[in-house]
């Protein structure tokens, strides 16, 4: 029998600083993993921090930190080439065949874009997949935006609003909470939409309190639930809301089902 | 296989069965209660039938046998990992139905739930059961309520009386170690009353939430977490890492007894947290004993053994709290 809670040595190929405080850590992995999947990241001595998934590559996957706790400050310490231990991958993640041919909006705030990144990344590579691929990214301030290479790329290919809650006077971008664009939005067949929200739980309260507005029925909606996963195998009990659990059963959850998830 | 044996029979056969297994059981351990000069009875080693309490419930169950407070998952030098051994030698628990009972909700989390859990299982695959009988009920027990007074999955069934030992045998490799005694029909003793009836409510759901009940409860509950651990069914756990001080370099990962109730279960990097308040742990608590296991698995959590009610410091009564639940719902409906 496989001892899941055994964690693998893994290299990090590169180092990829966003902010001060949030890093992309390209990690060897080989094995088959899904956007919106998790890792159980750990060091020795200080313990593990579940981080999903941000990017899929060959024979690499990248976990983007926000250096926030115990676990994630140790991280920081870590350069290319030196070695994380990894358990994974946990969740069912997002399946990508719910968006292919459709209209895809993608809502994410702050680091809630990392476990959704994957299917970004994805169609904006294959463009002709889905009808037509928004993405509605909002920051705190214009210091706090992350994956800018990413964000360069992805306007090229796909329909991109950025968008921060406040900034500095002079500020050239959109400046507004990412539920001011929902309305905007011009969606041809609302039958043929599907979007995805992921962010903090206030965000993903009163983003999908504007797209219902628009008549989208809540079957189209996919969210992505962030939750303390000390083990990812349905053991811990930590992030067990109801009967269902958070690491087996999600993190990611068509709103009929991730409404009825209330603490 | 059912047996009657005298004293001395049974005390050869015991013998024979501490030779072949760790044999854990209630034991009464003096002064070592939560007071001073107060005893308390728990789990622990036993190599004689003298020493198992049969008269009165454990204060904890059998739980810690199978999964240790602190279990070490594996220990650090430097990039390598290494697992500790498991037991080397089968185990023996002698418990009463409900604790049995019990055994049954920690296979579903540990061996079903998503992933096999490989600690549990080198534990598990080595014990064998013992049933104690009950001839009365305990004050705080509900099993009769919950289904749970009799159990049927036994290796052995134990029964002591003055100078005579009752026993059903099943499992083979128990049953070879006998010698002597006269065969005889043998029924375990259960109880098919107890003083604490409990109704389930039947119609919760995440309306229950409002429910006035759960603030009233929280404004007493201080947040211990001793509930869970005396909880035969209760499974959580944290994870931890620690590090000697004599060699920081090498250390171990082990898993910790975790309990819903405490400050800090839900904490996640960064500071957020839910369940802020006592009220919402503990409809947590009681809503997933009776309510969100069965949902997700077709049966109730809870066994009925009454424990945390003996355990709490702020008697606070989980039979008592469901019973209002229920009788709420059937004063609503009338």
């Amino acid at each position: 029998m496989k001892n899941e809670y055994i964690p693998q040595l893994s290299t990090i190929q590169e180092v990829i600083r966003h902010t001060d405080l949030e890093y992309t850590f390209r990690m060897e992995f080989n094995g088959q993993v899904k956007p919106g999947q998790f890792f159980e990241v750990s060091i020795p001595k200080y313990g593990e921090a579940p981080i999903s998934v941000s990017g899929i590559g060959e024979g690499t996957i990248d976990l983007t930190i926000r250096r926030v706790g115990k676990v994630t400050g140790e991280i920081f310490e870590n350069y290319v080439g030196d070695r994380l231990f990894l358990r994974g991958p946990y969740g069912n993640g997002f399946e990508l065949d719910d968006y292919r041919g459709k209209e895809l909006v993608v809502v994410a705030g702050g680091t809630g874009l990392s476990p959704v990144k994957g299917v970004v990344d994805y169609f904006a590579h294959h463009t002709g997949e889905a009808k037509k691929v928004t993405l509605i990214a909002g920051f705190k301030s214009p210091q706090n935006v992350l994956f800018r290479e990413d964000f360069a790329f992805w306007e090229k290919q796909i329909n991109v609003i950025q968008t921060v809650d406040t900034a500095p006077e002079g500020y050239q971008g959109n400046v507004g909470m990412v539920t001011k664009y929902i309305p905007d939005l011009q969606l041809t067949d609302i039958e043929n939409t599907a979007f995805i929200c992921v962010g903090p739980p206030v965000m993903i309260k009163f983003t999908v309190m504007e797209i219902l507005k628009l008549g989208v029925p809540e079957q189209k909606i996919w969210v992505s639930h962030e939750r303390k996963m000390c083990c990812g195998l349905g053991k811990c009990g930590h992030c067990k809301i109801g009967d269902t659990y958070i690491c087996l059963d999600g993190p990611v959850f068509n709103y009929v089902d991730g409404k009825e998830l209330i603490d | 296989m059912g047996y009657q044996f005298t004293r001395a029979e049974a005390e050869r056969i015991f013998g024979e069965w501490t030779r072949n297994y760790d044999v854990f059981a209630p034991k009464l351990m003096e002064g070592e209660g939560c007071f001073s000069d107060t005893d308390i009875v728990r789990y622990g080693k036993v190599t004689s039938l003298d020493e198992i309490v049969w008269d009165r419930k454990s204060d904890y169950s059998f739980k810690e046998v199978l999964l240790a407070i602190h279990e070490t998952l594996f220990y650090f030098t430097e990039d390598e990992t290494t697992v500790p051994k498991g037991p080397q030698r089968d185990l023996l628990i002698f418990l009463r139905s409900c604790d049995l009972c019990a055994v049954q909700r920690l296979d579903e989390i540990y061996l079903k739930n998503g992933y096999e859990d490989f600690y549990y299982a080198r534990v598990r695959e080595r014990a064998k059961f013992i049933l104690m009988g009950c001839e009365m009920t305990c004050a705080s027990g509900f099993c009769v309520s919950m289904g749970t007074n009799r159990a049927e999955q036994y290796d052995a069934y134990l029964k002591v009386a003055q100078d005579v030992v009752y026993a059903d045998i099943r499992e083979e490799g128990l049953k070879s170690l006998v010698t002597g005694g006269k065969e005889r029909e043998v029924v375990p003793d259960y109880v098919t009353e107890n003083q604490e009836k409990v109704t389930l409510p039947k119609n919760l759901s995440n309306e229950s939430f409002a429910n006035g009940i759960w603030k009233e409860y929280g404004d007493r509950c201080i947040g211990c977490g001793r509930c869970n651990f005396a909880c035969p069914t209760c499974t959580c756990f944290t994870m931890q890492d620690i590090f000697y001080k004599d060699n920081e370099r090498v250390g171990e990962r082990r898993r910790v007894w975790a309990s819903c109730q405490v400050d800090g279960y839900t904490d996640m990097a960064g500071g957020h947290s839910y369940r802020k308040t006592q009220g919402e742990r503990l409809r947590f608590k009681v809503m997933h004993k009776i309510y969100d296991f069965e949902k997700r698995f077709g049966y109730p959590m809870c066994v009925g053994c009454g424990r945390c009610d003996d355990i709490c410091p702020e008697y606070i009564s989980f039979s008592n709290c469901v019973n209002r639940l229920a009788k709420e719902e059937m004063d609503h409906e009338k």
